[in-house]
């Protein structure tokens, strides 16, 4: 099967519709990114604590709002944000203000006291069994199972504990169990085992997945050294590319991946995405897929140039937008699948990830076409341009060499 | 050809014997298999579950202790030189401000004009790791060289790692992971990983608590079990003894418990230095310095019992006994110890028994195991759903050249996991980025080498001639794009940090892989279609 074959497009021809759409887009990513105050910073750059928490229903934003506001344990802002993925939907993230390092600890018992004493019924001593770890469940029942005459050796306690936690933490139950009968048929279960848990251990109907605590220094530091290695690893790819090809080949890649990078962060700021550690991630890889991309198409052009000496160069990029044209197509459709993939069943870790490269393959694809290669053909017919009016002498030496084609172009 | 042929086969099976090793080692039954797999293939924290810490070790402190020490010494040094003064300061250091480090400084006042010259060669002389500054004629100021500052920086750090370390192996934990994080000199963080633990509050505990160093008088040992030494004793300790336990040194040694004195004669508060050595006979040894204070008793107490052994206890475990050969004032060593690692361990011991400086705690992340569960689940689902459909649409749009690409792609991914095995790496979310990434450049370089065999065909070449000049030319786009990337990578590694450096490390290793697989792989494919087929006019892409 092929689709694309000899196509003939006038792509840089249609470059300005192109060009004035990034620019736009380039705008307004910063205009919302000014109205807003800035990015919004996740935890990883921005220092707090965040807390995720799922609850067994639909989780009470305001009484969690209210709860947290009336408690006045914990100092500064407070938001609670819900997930509108359909897997995600009983989950809450819980964010506080983290001034000072001194106070993380301090702040997490807050946080988890505020949540206790407000949604899990008070426990008469029972242990809380959806939070409870392997070692604390184990020794709250070994004592009470002995008592009750279950006969059990130390290993086959730890098996039937670590058994039942098993079964709390994989989905569908994914840390929350709601009815203590959902484990009476597990393996080692039986009608004594579940007794003594009923009797030991109570349910809340809520569990804390995740707790994330960073202090404002590291954020600054790790945002600092993220962009710092980004602009390096821009700068070394920009002299490779100038080493094989020429300089205003590597400007021009580096321009259309910048270009790429700055578009993507505006759709993260119209869109209301949190920049994490995760998108820079994202980030970086759309560097590398980006730049992939223009050198495939620039190693075409310093092909052709090598062969049609005599074709103008535009409509010699044009030629060579289009042999690749197959490729390209090709290549973005089938990474852009997979990427959607993710997007969809990634689940909530995996979202901002794959959105920033859902953005980032349909911007990085066409930047190589429509930003990098036309800049190219600027410098050239600039350059060109220039020549025609200089003196004869330009004009003898262009007969001589057409075009200056890459001479580092090894073979 | 036929040759070439059979050696490049060879290559490959045994690469991919040798990674399918490395992800499942021989497993025996299926069960066996997923076991290996796991083991072999280790998920980061994010994606497994765990208690994520990172510390900052307050060097400030440690430098501040250097010079309070420092003054000390300096007191005595003068009284006994007849050399008077009025004040020594040292000044206050703020907890989690580690750059107070740089400014702390000895001030020493009221030096008579007429003693300066005695002053000045006593601490040049004495204190040759201080920098002497004037500050007028009678006051004066004495700062750590700035190579001695950072040794003593990065020492302390070093020191907290071993310490820290030292405590969590009480947790009992099968993985755990504790390292200098960041660039040693310029940063004093630690970073602490323990998977599978979701509430750090216990690993705080163990890392906040002083791990206690003693050493005590031995006053009767080694016995063979706990029950033997009461029996021995009518069931009865001596009064101001206790039974202690000598630290197992291989899985064959037996018990050996020693009877000794309950009050140490000295502390791990008292040590200030460690190191391994050997004597004159070339036997391995631990030499050790004491703070003043500590000398002075162990001298006394060493002189009035040599020939009686003394016992180094660490957190209630013996770590070694040794006998009294002479009086032992500031320094010692501590001998007959059976290897060079044994005396080196001893060393870290001595000095990594208490931490040298307060930490402060800059990150704390705790990721429950059914996030992590919930995670790996739908991760996988969406990475099998993302991977079936390129494989389809590889085979509707090469048809069987696209067994080629698929074929390479399994082999790339069998290398990445193969790699992340034998390199004892985990797998973190970025890294999974940057695997992400290796299979659309994999993918990349099969769809570009297969259009260039089409643009090959369509100029009327024979299908052998197409497929080599479809190689060759898609060659150095490959390596362009691949050098590209590469080059971006050791940007990232060197000036980025964790994440950053995961998804780096990931990526370049992929890279490699794909120019193996790609390249290699599929033109021994495409060889072995070919072979003997001069004459074949279509070719199926």
């Amino acid at each position: 099967m092929e689709l694309f074959k000899n196509t003939n497009y006038d792509f840089l021809g249609k470059k300005w519709p192109f060009i004035i759409a990034s620019l736009v887009l380039t705008v307004a990513g910063f205009a919302s990114i000014l109205m807003q105050g800035g990015l919004k910073f996740g935890i990883d750059f921005k220092g707090g604590t965040l807390m995720t928490v799922k609850f067994s229903q639909k989780p009470p934003l305001e009484q969690i709002r209210t709860a947290f506001a009336r408690s006045g344990k914990i100092k500064g802002e407070v938001t609670v944000q819900s997930f509108t993925d359909p897997g995600t939907q009983n989950e809450v993230e819980i964010g506080t203000e983290l001034v000072d390092e001194r106070q993380l600890a301090a702040n997490r018992l807050s946080m988890e006291q505020v949540l206790a004493t407000t949604f899990a019924q008070p426990g008469n001593g029972k242990l809380e069994f959806n939070s409870a770890s392997k070692d604390a469940l184990a020794a709250r029942l070994r004592d009470p199972l002995a008592r009750a005459g279950v006969a059990m050796a130390e290993p086959q306690l730890q098996k039937v504990v670590a058994g039942i936690l098993d079964f709390r933490d994989t989905p569908p139950r994914s840390g929350l169990v709601t009815d203590f009968n959902q484990l009476s048929s597990l393996p080692g279960v039986n009608a004594g085992i579940m007794s003594t848990l009923k009797q030991e251990c109570y349910l809340a109907p809520y569990t804390v997945k995740e707790t994330q605590m960073v202090g404002p220094k590291v954020g600054a530091e790790l945002r600092n050294k993220a962009v710092l290695a980004t602009l390096y690893a821009l700068a070394g790819m920009l002299a490779y590319i100038a080493f094989r090809f020429e300089w205003i080949y590597g400007v021009a890649a580096v321009i259309a991946v910048f270009h790429d990078t700055l578009i993507t962060i505006g759709l993260f700021s119209i869109f209301h995405e949190e920049i994490s550690m995760t998108v820079i991630a994202a980030l970086l890889t759309l560097v590398g897929y980006s730049m992939n991309d223009t050198i495939v198409i620039f190693d075409r052009i310093r092909e052709n140039l090598k062969i049609m000496r005599r074709e103008p160069l535009e409509s010699l990029m044009n030629k060579s937008v289009n042999q690749t044209l197959s490729r390209t197509i090709m290549s973005a459709g089938l990474t852009f699948l997979t990427v959607v993939a993710l997007f969809i069943w990634g689940g909530p870790v995996l979202h901002t990830f794959s959105f920033a490269l859902v953005c980032g393959i349909t911007v990085g694809t066409y930047s190589s076409v429509f930003i990098a290669s036309p800049i190219v053909l600027f410098w050239h017919n600039y350059t060109d341009g220039r020549k025609r009016t200089a003196p004869v002498l330009a004009a003898a030496a262009r007969t001589d060499a057409p075009r200056k084609s890459p001479s580092k172009a090894a073979k | 050809m036929k040759n070439n042929l059979t050696a490049r086969t060879v290559v490959i099976v045994v690469t991919l014997l040798i990674c399918v090793f490395g992800i499942i080692d021989f497993p025996k039954s299926g069960a066996d298999l997923v076991k290996n797999f796991k083991d072999n293939i280790r998920l980061g924290l994010d994606l497994k579950g765990g208690t994520h810490l990172v510390l900052e070790i307050q060097v400030q402190d440690a430098v501040k202790a250097d010079a309070d020490q420092s003054a000390e010494r300096l007191k005595e040094d003068l009284k006994k030189q007849n050399v008077a003064w009025n004040s020594m300061d040292t000044p206050d250091v703020r907890p989690g401000h580690v750059e107070d480090a740089d400014i702390v400084a000895l001030t020493v006042k009221g030096i008579p004009a007429t003693q300066s010259s005695a002053f000045r060669g006593i601490v040049t002389e004495r204190y040759p790791t201080y920098i002497l500054t004037a500050l007028n004629s009678t006051d004066y100021s004495l700062k750590l060289k700035p190579t001695d500052l950072n040794d003593l920086k990065v020492d302390t750090v070093k020191r907290s790692v071993d310490t820290i370390g030292n405590r969590i192996d009480q947790l009992g934990l099968a993985e755990k992971s504790v390292q200098q994080y960041g660039k040693a000199g310029s940063k004093f963080e630690v970073l602490v990983q323990l998977p599978g633990v979701d509430d750090p509050a216990r690993a705080k505990e163990l890392i906040g608590t002083a791990a206690v160093l003693e050493i005590c008088d031995v006053k009767e040992g080694p016995f063979p079990s706990k029950e033997g030494a009461l029996a021995q004793k009518g069931g009865i300790l001596p009064m101001g003894t206790r039974l202690v336990r000598s630290k197992p040194r291989g899985a064959q040694d037996g018990e050996q418990w020693y009877l000794v004195a309950k009050t140490p004669v000295i502390t791990g508060r008292e040590m200030r230095n460690a190191r391994a050595g050997q004597d004159e006979f070339r036997k391995w040894e631990t030499n050790f310095s004491l703070s003043q204070d500590g000398g002075r008793r162990f001298g006394r107490y060493t002189e009035a019992n040599i020939g009686n052994k003394l016992a180094v206890v660490l957190d209630s475990q013996i770590v070694s006994v040794a006998t009294i050969q002479s009086k032992i004032e500031d320094s010692g060593r501590i001998t007959g110890l059976g290897s060079e690692e044994e005396s080196v361990d001893l060393g870290r011991y001595l000095r990594s028994g208490s931490l040298p400086a307060g930490v402060q705690y800059n990150e704390e992340r705790s990721i429950g195991p059914s996030l992590g569960a919930d995670s790996i689940h739908q991760g996988i689902v969406a990475g099998i759903a993302g991977l079936l459909a390129v494989i389809a649409v590889m085979l509707v749009y090469y048809k069987r050249s696209g067994v080629n690409a698929v074929l390479a792609l399994g082999l790339n991914t069998i290398i990445l996991l193969a790699a992340v095995s034998y390199f004892h790496a985990v797998l973190t979310l970025p890294g999974i980025a940057g695997i992400i990434l290796t299979i659309g450049m994999a993918v990349d370089s099969n769809v570009l080498i297969f259009e260039r065999i089409r643009e090959e065909l369509r100029t009327g070449k024979s299908v052998i001639a197409a497929v080599d000049n479809g190689f060759s030319k898609a060659w150095w786009t490959i390596v362009d794009t691949h050098v590209t990337t590469v080059v971006s990578c050791a940007f990232l590694f060197l000036f980025g940090e964790g994440p950053v450096r995961g998804f780096a490390v990931t990526l370049v290793i992929g890279l490699v892989a794909n120019i193996f697989t790609a390249v290699f792989v599929s033109k021994t494919i495409f060889d072995y279609e070919l072979a003997g087929r001069r004459q074949l006019t279509e070719l199926s892409i």
